[in-house]
């Protein structure tokens, strides 16, 4: 199987003030593919995926040099935010459904981007909770505030979120670190049949979630990608000794 | 001395100025009643006075008063909940929110008789509106404004970041975010403080003495009238202190702070309602 690049990083760096984040990072996502991102705290590595769709705009004195393409246009350049986001989704580290109802969290995005049909709504709705495997969780419970659901069921509801304007790449930031080992397991089922139909680009802090959840591995220290291979050639024969002591344990 | 007996008369004291607080409201409350009571009858409530304030009601004053403070909040909540978001969202930290917020909480501090000053010279001369109730609703809203501007800046900032990144994540622009996940979680802060200011505007006096009030119980007819005000016809009744004039002037005290307290609950009810679907 030949798999297409649908996403490439080319030289880029990032400084906060003059704090530089990000040195020379290059890495080339593939398509329908997990792809995580570990390494110690304040590596940069969730700089890194907020420059995927641009979330790093809304923080002040922030500048970035460099190039990101997805599907071949580089979308550093001066291009709509907008349509990028909505292509490029996000699941953040805390979860954070909006303070009203279940059916509402959900419709937030279609009805943003301008669907008003009821009937589609609903069909949005119902079709993305079973997708995050929410539904039957919650299918009675639509038109009750989402922050009354558990913490799993409201990351997953993020994610549902997240799925019902149609993304074609999920960014995950850390989506399981306010989680309990169950909720974090099915959120991992998750990411694993949702590589599927989307482009998955992982950061953990958790070596055994990447190890079990993605096809590849980028391995980031202090703002440099030391290494970027398979899954199982990270975790195997890591050729960088950072890399080595890191997923060894012995820092981070 | 022993120590828990410290704290049990530490305790008293504090629990003793908690309670003054209340004390001196229910103070106030119950002597208007008292002495107020008595003035109140529906005459009282819908009647002009006559005999400058002897006799006949205070319905011009109500209505002056009610005129007022419409007008001043439909000047300082729309610049001030702008103003809030322009600070909150749009300005990044730095010197131009620092001298924003600086003036507001400068502009707070100036006296209310500085307001009536300026009213009258800038929009009754300069401006030549006159003293009308455009005029003096005008002043009491620049009176309010910062109250009104630092209380939703406080309530915008304490929407979570998280929730506004969420929405910028599903391809909401700004203006997307501010209203449908900004201004609903801020709406009870923002509320909060357009009751200060109601409280504050219906109860001054020296901003509209020169700049909106008179005398003349008639009606106004449009914004551009002068109007009888409660507070400047309690300090006239006040002033001339004959028996009938002071029984009228409790009595027009009990309905300002009625005024103001039904104002307040209102929307407080209103606050509720408009947030019962936004937090468990």
């Amino acid at each position: 199987m030949i798999m297409k690049t649908k996403i490439k990083i080319e030289n880029l760096n990032l400084w906060y003030g003059t704090f530089q984040a990000l040195k020379n990072i290059n890495l080339e996502i593939l398509e329908k593919c997990v792809t995580a991102i570990i390494g110690p705290s304040g590596c940069g590595k969730s700089t890194l995926i907020r420059c995927l769709n641009r979330m790093n705009d809304l923080i002040d004195s922030v500048r970035i040099e460099g190039r990101i393409f997805i599907d071949d246009v580089n979308i550093l350049d001066d291009i709509d935010v907008v349509s990028l986001r909505r292509r490029v989704g996000m699941v953040f580290q805390k979860p954070n459904p909006f303070p009203m109802t279940v059916y509402d969290n959900i419709a937030y995005g279609p009805r943003i981007h301008g669907i008003k049909d009821r009937k589609t709504l609903d069909k949005i709705v119902e079709n993305t909770l079973k997708e995050s495997a929410l539904w039957e969780e919650v299918k009675d419970k639509l038109r009750t505030p989402a922050l009354d659901l558990s913490g799993g069921q409201q990351q997953r509801l993020c994610i549902a979120r997240c799925l019902a304007v149609n993304p074609e790449i999920i960014l995950f930031d850390e989506p399981c670190s306010a989680l309990d080992p169950i909720s974090t397991g099915r959120i991992e089922d998750l990411i694993r049949k949702l590589k599927e139909n989307y482009t998955i680009v992982i950061v953990t802090h958790n070596m055994q979630q990447a190890a079990r959840v993605s096809d590849y591995t980028a391995f980031m220290y202090l703002g440099e990608m030391l290494e970027f291979d398979t899954t199982k050639n990270i975790f195997t024969k890591p050729k960088n000794e950072k890399t080595e002591s890191y997923i060894s344990g012995r820092f981070g | 001395m022993n120590v828990y007996k410290e704290e049990k008369i530490m305790k008293t004291l504090l629990w003793g100025s908690a309670l003054f607080t209340v004390f001196i409201l229910i103070a106030i409350l119950s002597f208007l009643i008292i002495k107020g009571a008595g003035a109140l009858s529906i005459d009282f409530l819908t009647k002009i006075p006559t005999d400058s304030g002897e006799k006949g009601g205070i319905f011009p004053a109500i209505l002056g008063t009610l005129y007022l403070v419409t007008i001043a909040v439909l000047t300082a909540a729309p610049l001030g909940i702008g103003g809030a978001i322009y600070l909150v969202e749009f300005q990044r930290e730095g010197i131009i929110t620092k001298i924003i917020r600086f003036g507001a909480d400068t502009l707070n501090g100036v006296p209310s008789i500085i307001f009536g000053l300026f009213g009258f010279a800038f929009l009754v001369y300069y401006l030549k509106l006159g003293v009308c109730i455009l005029s003096g609703g005008l002043t009491l809203g620049f009176m309010i404004l910062p109250t009104v501007l630092r209380t939703s800046e406080e309530a915008l900032r304490a929407v979570p970041r998280g929730d506004k990144e969420g929405s910028y994540a599903l391809g909401a622009t700004k203006l997307q975010t501010i209203r449908n996940i900004v201004l609903p979680q801020s709406f009870s802060g923002i509320v909060t403080g357009i009751i200060l200011g109601i409280g504050r505007a219906a109860g001054e006096t020296a901003p509209i003495i020169f700049t909106a009030a008179i005398l003349n119980p008639v009606l106004p007819k449009s914004v551009f009238d002068p109007t009888m005000t409660l507070p400047t016809h309690l300090y006239n009744l006040v002033s001339e202190a004959t028996p009938d004039k002071l029984l009228n002037a409790y009595g027009t005290a009990l309905v300002l702070v009625m005024i103001i307290l039904i104002t307040t609950y209102s929307a407080l009810l209103l606050r509720r309602y408009f947030t019962r679907n936004i937090r468990r």
